[in-house]
């Protein structure tokens, strides 16, 4: 069902509005479309698996701070290099270096706060929360220390919207989240356990700290995919991990997984259709999103559906 | 039998076990006692592999918990702990349908799902078996997870304070389901109680705690005695024999 809403908005993307070269405009319009797939995918297997770890509904990598550490990188990779040196770095080896930097500190950072803190959502939510922020005001700071042009091109990467995806670069995200979605796929039931919690897990004899690692470096590599792909997408996650677990009412790994991606990647390019046809470009996907995204989730809470 | 050799652990830099050594007979209900902070949770925890050991040594029937493979330890022993949250949304039936994990992994057989109606029906939670568990009362719930770990089938069941949120009547329903199968199915129980006289009328060993060390044990007419009471609690309470059973009048 929810595959076929995507298929639907899918081909409505394509296909409106479509005058003048028309190979050449589907053309443009089907690498937009497989960026928007692709990033709404990794969006919501990346939140929901990141929801099943911590054990909470609310937290999103997003909240945690992993868009801002990527932004964090972005600048200060542009602050140590220089514009010139930063511009020098071949696409791929950047996009790939990016993520392995990327899924490096979130292991650390993250393997460090649920390994010590795991009992304790709320101080988690609240290191998050510090970590986000110390994060943006790092970058903010070095981005004022850099000079005008170098920032344009640091900018470049911040709003990296998805006007202009490189092939290159979407060719490397697919690669990537499909060896993800393979591992993931072989490990789905091992989900299903680790979300009954740290001690039951163990009980019924899970690696549960190996498993935790696992899914954070996976996260890390998603999230590191679709900032590098599009930029932060911050209520995106939520929502669409919001809406599987009230749509699918279950707790398997094999339903949910699928149904949040479907979700996001129907959310992203319907946002995007609405956003590019009937807004024509006047403002900012991200902030079509987060306007619904945010109602949603007011929504939700006021529901009593969040817990 | 449970094995514990010169354990010591610490939580956050205090020393929460000191240099503990003990074992525990294999059948029937072991009980661990002693006041609040003694390490009883922590001592149970380690046993059933939830941190890492730092000194010492635990084996549970031979097998060394820190360095036997945690699947073939899930076959083993079963561990309850005192606050079970869950984040996702579960139903009782599919809750006690993981305590099979262990035998199938994700892919339920038969057998499996005939130990479940059989763990259900033992725990009296058939006709709940739809529920979702945040839809449970707070003993409801706790049932539901022992049922769990009963699916399990394991020859060890170890229960962090199983009688907490528990009224009298599903205290004493589930003490006697415990030692049903401790008795009829040569399962071992090891638990850790507060009530004193729980202990008193079920338990075929007590290790009594304090201050991370072990400081009595044995049956339970060697430890709930008026002396081991205090060296244990610093309580001065009358304690009693009724019906053959030991009593604390530690209430008045």
């Amino acid at each position: 069902m929810l595959a076929c809403l995507l298929v639907a908005v899918s081909l409505l993307f394509l296909g409106w509005g479509l005058t003048g070269r028309v190979w050449l405009i589907l053309e443009m319009r089907s690498v937009k479309l497989a960026g928007l797939i692709l990033v709404g995918f990794s969006v919501g297997v990346a939140t929901v698996m990141f929801q099943t770890i911590s054990g909470n509904r609310i937290l999103t990598p997003a909240i945690m701070g992993f868009d801002a550490l990527f932004l964090l990188l972005q600048t200060s990779l542009v602050f140590t290099l220089g514009g010139f040196g930063y511009a020098q770095l071949p696409g791929t080896m950047k996009f790939m270096m990016n993520m392995l930097v990327m899924m490096g500190a979130a292991m650390l950072l993250f393997g460090l706060l649920l390994s010590r803190n795991r009992h304790d959502i709320q101080l988690m939510i609240l290191v998050g929360v510090i970590c986000g922020l110390l994060f943006r005001s790092l970058t903010s700071f070095f981005q004022r220390m850099i000079d005008p042009s170098e920032f344009a091109m640091v900018q470049g990467a911040m709003f990296a919207s998805f006007g202009a995806i490189d092939t290159t670069q979407l060719i490397i995200s697919s690669a990537v989240f499909a060896v993800v979605a393979v591992v993931v796929w072989r490990n789905l039931a091992k989900l299903d356990v680790v979300s009954l919690g740290r001690s039951t897990a163990i009980s019924l004899g899970l690696p549960y700290d190996r498993i935790q690692m696992g899914v954070l470096v996976m996260v890390a590599a998603l999230v590191s995919v679709s900032t590098a792909l599009v930029g932060p997408i911050t209520f995106l996650g939520l929502l669409v991990a919001s809406l599987a677990h009230i749509l699918m009412k279950t707790h398997r790994h094999v339903l949910l997984l699928p149904a949040a991606a479907l979700i996001s990647a129907t959310v992203l390019v319907a946002g995007q259709t609405v956003f590019e046809r009937m807004f024509r470009m006047q403002s900012t996907l991200a902030v079509v999103i987060e306007f619904f995204g945010g109602l949603l989730f007011l929504y939700l809470v006021a529901n009593g559906r969040v817990r | 039998m449970i094995e514990v050799d010169r354990l010591s652990h610490s939580i956050g830099g205090s020393g929460i076990l000191k240099d503990v050594t003990t074992s525990i007979p294999a059948g029937g209900i072991t009980a661990i006692i002693g006041p609040n902070g003694a390490g009883k949770s922590t001592l149970l925890n380690l046993i059933a592999r939830q941190s890492p050991i730092e000194s010492g040594r635990i084996t549970v029937d031979g097998l060394d918990v820190s360095t036997t493979d945690t699947r073939q330890l899930a076959l083993k022993m079963a561990y309850v702990a005192q606050n079970t949250g869950v984040a996702s949304r579960l139903r009782v039936a599919e809750l006690v349908g993981f305590g099979r994990w262990p035998h199938c992994h994700g892919r339920p057989a038969q057998a499996d799902r005939e130990a479940v109606t059989e763990a259900l029906a033992l725990f009296s939670l058939d006709g709940l078996e739809n529920r979702f568990l945040d839809e449970l009362s707070g003993g409801q719930k706790q049932r539901a997870f022992i049922a769990m770990a009963h699916a399990q089938a394991t020859d060890w069941l170890l229960l962090d304070e199983p009688l907490n949120n528990l009224d009298m009547f599903h205290a004493r329903k589930l003490m006697r389901d415990l030692d049903t199968l401790a008795r009829e199915r040569n399962r071992s129980v090891v638990m850790v109680v507060h009530e004193i006289n729980y202990a008193c009328a079920w338990a075929d060993h007590v290790i009594g705690m304090r201050d991370g060390r072990v400081v009595i044990e044995g049956p339970v007419e060697d430890v709930v005695t008026e002396a081991g009471m205090r060296t244990l609690y610093d309580l001065d309470a009358r304690v009693t024999e009724i019906d053959g059973h030991r009593h604390v009048l530690h209430h008045v």
